[in-house]
């Protein structure tokens, strides 16, 4: 027997996302589900076995897995009901304005939730060797790093013997000093980018720490070895394309990928939620709703954040927004944000006249120091000077609901001094 | 007059942080910090480099082949590598729960080795 | 088992290559009181040029009547929907559209158009440009005119030769993997071939289905001394999701050398574009450059819309074996007793295949082997359960009977447990293995998530432990020991 159960919000993965915002809809006294294909809830942070989490969120430094468990702590004593090791398969909106969700278990087989609200939190998935389509062989030893993070952190075995890193992202550098502390041999980590991607902190204890070097401006340009990886190619970059020239060789028997993460949309593409193209997740309004009423969307599925505190921050957001959607309270309105000059992309997608409202940016250059100013309907009616400006770092800031005092399109853009 | 720069790891921001002093066995002074613990982190740096560890032990459960460890403070770095080797050669048996000791102070620094997640099965 | 071997079994026939050809002979050979041997090199069958091609059932027009290529191509071709029904594997006739986009281009579709007429393919259709878009809406709007094959169409060519396989193996073929033929040798009406590690088998008749290697199979044997060329072909591999999924296969006009670079909405609902032809001189060099990429994207995006390189979720490379003159050379040796050649297998020999191994077993009878009929022959492979294709309430029932089936272990393709644990059980034990037997991997994460739940699963299964699982055999171990065997030296 197909078993059928029904609550008022489901919210689609038990990672720092999921969990917080599951949190948030169950202590305001709403039946919850978080359903989690995993049979543990935590989501990526169990295998993120490292320190540096939680400061925002929890006051106090913890590792992936300690942060994991506090978050699932509140949201079960919240009263979240917990669907776990269940893949959600299908999710689509019923004629009656609430959501039938199909989700597959080993324990419990079919089971069909109906609930009224959905929050998406599936979070991301890495970039693949595949998506960048690095020429070369196609042997064994080439991992994403957080599949090799998976492999050592979860089942303690070791994924080679030798190891290059491509990108200097955190994931990348986090995954260097795991390495060389799991006795594996760390060769060099390759950046394409000018500037590394990832923390100073990280930077100092992860490569530095461990006289590991790392290559700016430089890019694999072929992957060597049959059966198992035997070595790379690397070169030098000259106006972004590789100097073949200056190509040198690198042994080793491993390569991992640290090369970005995407949002994790399948199930939203289902409903038909509007995507933002620039952020790969849901275009929302100021509270997190997607272009279908009732489906909301708060971290990595969303944008990929930088730190898991603001990602479990912006599911809480959403939740909150997705209690006052029960509570029958109009939605927010629909004024279209966007970007220009210097910046990726801006979360929310649309704002609400006279609401205070956090704007989450993904910025495209490099600056010491940079200008960040609001145009409303054509008018400049907001600016800051911001500092240490770069790409991998997420600027957030909040604009008063007294500045966003009229409807028309609020424009985004980020000038350097010389420019200004 | 001697000066060295180092970026402070305790939190996300990463002050670039200043040490210096006048002479060869005078005092270090930090600048470029936004709190009191990067005077902290770059003192214990500059005299006897510390590391918070995080690791694996193997353990017994049915759903997780290992079971991730921290240290409850920062250790001195020459001992992280015979404390790593040490661990990897343990197998563990739940039910344990996050924050339970599993060594304790480690070559007497007083910092112990504690479990960093529940597990019950 | 080896001693056997050596002092007892005399096979009948043994096929060397567990390829398209050697699969397709087997699968013939099985029908027939004999008993036959299919001996493979690599770990698993469809492992070579098999596994890595662009999975066309082609139209019969691309080559002209008087080739073996397009005879075999043509009635391989017709025999597809029966072998479909009995072994069940991925293939859609979703027909073939050759475009012009020029007015030139326009005179070598009317000549293929008339070769294909002239080769005996039905229901060939010459379109305009209206009559293309409707055929198939996503066609460049620069598209001139062409013509239609309904008949052609795309196949999941490694599901093909597994099931072929598998259907030998339930009527009394013998498979026998990781047998690298070495030495040959005729005496006393009997071949004996050795493999590198000592094994023997002894055959009364071979045949050299052996792909890329054919040409060192005939030295090793005494045989015909031909050379095999390898030609590279590249493909990219788009994401479900990508909005240039074609309904049609749709093939530029081709040039001299090749059918041009096409784009395939694949069996499996995915959008393959590819592939390259480079001659190269290494058989086992299925590296990809970085020049083709760019090229690939741009050829295609003047065929149809919404070709993006962000869909690209993997790239990969096969050879083609070509022989000197391109055609075909299936035949009895001349230099040597009982030994059939099959080589040169190179586009179309996927939709030729049914028909070579029909070609093959009709050689054997002319160079005197008996062919009789089996009484009992086990015509249809039992239906597979594939979690994505069936409905809730199957799905339903199938947890009754084993939870592993609402077990998904691979999320991107919605692979169960179960189905991973039948791929071992049918003895498919490498990572690559079990991807292209169940497609666990296959998707947009490229086996993020997956690969050490499917490790688990085949050391659970086997009792292997991790550091012995292989991506595809030999020393393509996938990981390298336990933590705690290398001593972290800082």
């Amino acid at each position: 027997m197909i078993q059928e159960e029904t609550y008022d919000v489901a919210v689609i993965g038990a990672g720092a996302a999921g969990l917080a915002a599951a949190a948030e809809t169950a202590g305001a006294g709403r039946s919850t589900v978080v359903i989690d294909r995993e049979e543990l809830p935590g989501g990526i942070l169990r295998q993120c076995i490292h320190n540096g989490f939680g400061i925002n969120y929890f006051k106090e430094e913890l590792t992936g897995p300690e942060y994991a468990t506090r978050i699932t702590r509140i949201a079960e004593e919240a009263g979240a009901v917990f669907a776990l090791g269940s893949a959600v398969t299908d999710v689509k909106r019923l004629p009656d304005n609430r959501f039938g969700l199909v989700a597959l278990s080993a324990e419990r087989g079919v089971v069909r939730y109906t609930a009224r609200a959905v929050i998406l939190a599936m979070g991301c998935r890495e970039r693949t060797r595949g998506n960048l389509a690095v020429p070369g062989t196609r042997p064994a030893g080439i991992y994403t790093a957080g599949s090799a993070q998976k492999l050592l952190n979860r089942d303690g075995a070791l994924p080679g013997t030798s190891a290059v890193i491509v990108g200097s992202g955190d994931i990348g550098l986090i995954m260097a000093r795991r390495l060389r502390w799991c006795g594996i041999e760390v060769k060099a980590v390759i950046e394409i980018m000018p500037q590394p991607s990832g923390l100073p902190r990280n930077i100092a204890q992860c490569l530095d720490d461990f006289g590991i070097p790392l290559y700016l401006e430089h890019a694999v340009t072929n992957i060597g070895g049959a059966k198992r990886v035997e070595y790379v190619d690397v070169a030098p970059l000259a106006d972004g394309i590789p100097d073949a020239s200056k190509t040198f060789r690198i042994q080793c028997d491993t390569l991992l990928f640290s090369v970005g993460l995407v949002p994790e949309n399948e199930l939203s593409r289902q409903l038909g939620v509007e995507l933002n193209p620039a952020t790969g997740g849901a275009r929302v309004d100021s509270g997190f709703q997607t272009s279908v009423p009732g489906v909301f969307a708060g971290g990595n599925v969303l944008h990929v954040h930088d730190l898991v505190d603001f990602v479990s921050e912006e599911a809480a957001l959403a939740a909150k927004a997705a209690l006052r959607y029960l509570d029958g309270a109009p939605p927010p309105e629909r004024n279209r944000v966007r970007v220009e000059a210097n910046l990726k992309y801006v979360v929310p997608g649309y704002f609400s006249r006279n609401l205070n409202t956090v704007f989450s940016f993904r910025p495209l250059i490099t600056a010491d120091a940079a200008q960040l100013t609001a145009r409303l309907d054509g008018e400049i009616v907001w600016k800051r000077r911001l500092r240490g400006i770069r790409p991998a770092e997420m600027i957030k800031v909040e604009l008063p609901g007294t500045l966003l005092n009229r409807s028309g399109d609020l424009v985004f853009s980020l000038e350097t001094e010389l420019e200004a | 007059m001697e000066e060295k720069h180092l970026i402070c790891i305790s939190c996300p921001t990463g002050c670039r942080l200043s040490a210096s002093r006048e002479t060869a066995d005078g005092e270090w002074k930090i600048t470029g910090n936004r709190c009191p613990r990067g005077v902290a982190y770059a003192q214990n740096e500059l005299h006897d480099p510390r590391r918070i560890v995080t690791a694996v032990v193997r353990c017994d459960s049915e759903l997780l082949p290992c079971l991730p460890v921290r240290t409850n403070a920062a250790l001195p770095k020459r001992f992280i590598a015979p404390l790593l080797n040490r661990l990897y050669q343990m197998e563990v048996k739940i039910p344990v729960k996050c924050g339970e000791l599993l060594l304790a102070d480690i070559e007497n620094t007083g910092v112990n080795v504690i479990f960093s997640c529940d597990c019950v099965k | 088992m080896h001693k056997e071997n050596r002092s007892m079994i005399i096979y009948d026939v043994a096929v060397i290559g567990a390829g398209v050809s050697g699969a397709s002979t087997a699968y013939q050979l099985a029908h027939y009181n004999l008993s036959t041997v299919l001996l493979e090199k690599c770990v698993d069958v469809c492992f070579g040029v098999s596994k890595a091609n662009s999975g066309i059932i082609h139209g019969g027009f691309h080559h002209p009547v008087n080739t073996l290529k397009a005879k075999l191509e043509i009635r391989g071709n017709l025999m597809f929907d029966k072998l479909q029904y009995e072994l069940g594997f991925p293939f859609r006739r979703n027909g073939i559209l050759v475009v012009a986009f020029s007015e030139e281009q326009m005179a070598t579709v009317q000549r293929l158009y008339e070769q294909g007429v002239a080769n005996g393919v039905r229901n060939l259709e010459m379109c305009g440009h209206a009559r293309l878009m409707q055929l198939e809406p996503k066609l460049n709007k620069e598209a001139v005119g062409g013509f239609f094959a309904p008949g052609g169409g795309t196949i999941e060519p490694y599901r093909y030769v597994f099931s072929l396989v598998e259907s030998a193996v339930r009527n009394g073929v013998n498979l026998n993997c990781d047998f690298e033929v070495v030495s040959g040798s005729f005496a006393d009406g009997c071949w004996r071939l050795a493999a590198a590690d000592g094994r023997e088998v002894r055959a009364r008749y071979v045949v050299n289905a052996a792909g890329l290697y054919a040409d060192r199979i005939s030295r090793i044997c005494g045989g015909e001394e031909f050379r095999i060329h390898p030609r590279k072909g590249e493909e990219y591999l788009l994401d479900r999701s990508s909005d240039a999924r074609p309904e049609r296969v749709i093939f530029p006009v081709p040039t001299r050398h090749s059918k041009g670079v096409l784009v395939i909405p694949t069996a499996e609902g995915t959008t393959m574009i590819g592939p390259t032809a480079d001659p190269t001189d290494d058989k086992e060099d299925t590296a990809t450059s970085s020049d083709h990429m760019q090229r690939i994207v741009s050829l295609v995006s003047r065929m149809v819309d919404g070709v993006s390189p962000r869909d690209i979720i993997t790239s990969f490379a096969g050879l083609r074996p070509v022989l000197d003159g391109e055609d075909f050379y299936i035949a009895l040796s001349e230099k040597v007793p009982q030994f059939v050649q099959v080589a040169g297998i190179q586009s179309p020999g996927l939709t030729a295949s049914p028909a070579i191994g029909e070609y093959v077993k009709d050689l054997l009878k002319t160079g005197g082997l008996q062919l009789i009929e089996k009484r009992e022959y086990d015509y249809e492979l039992p239906r597979r359960h594939e979690v994505r294709h069936e409905s809730l309430e199957t799905l339903d029932r199938l947890h009754e009977e084993n939870p592993a089936w609402t077990h998904l272990v691979c999320r991107c393709e919605k692979i169960s447990e179960a189905e991973i644990v039948e791929a071992v059980r049918k003895g498919h034990r490498t990572l690559d293995g079990i991807k292209f037997y169940t497609r666990a991997g296959m998707g947009r994460c490229q086996g993020g998530f997956c690969s050490a739940r499917i490790m688990e699963i085949v050391s659970r299964e086997t009792g292997l432990p991790l550091s012995e699982l292989t991506k595809n055999g030999g020393v393509s171990r996938l990981t390298v020991g336990r933590l705690g065997d290398r001593p972290v030296l800082l």
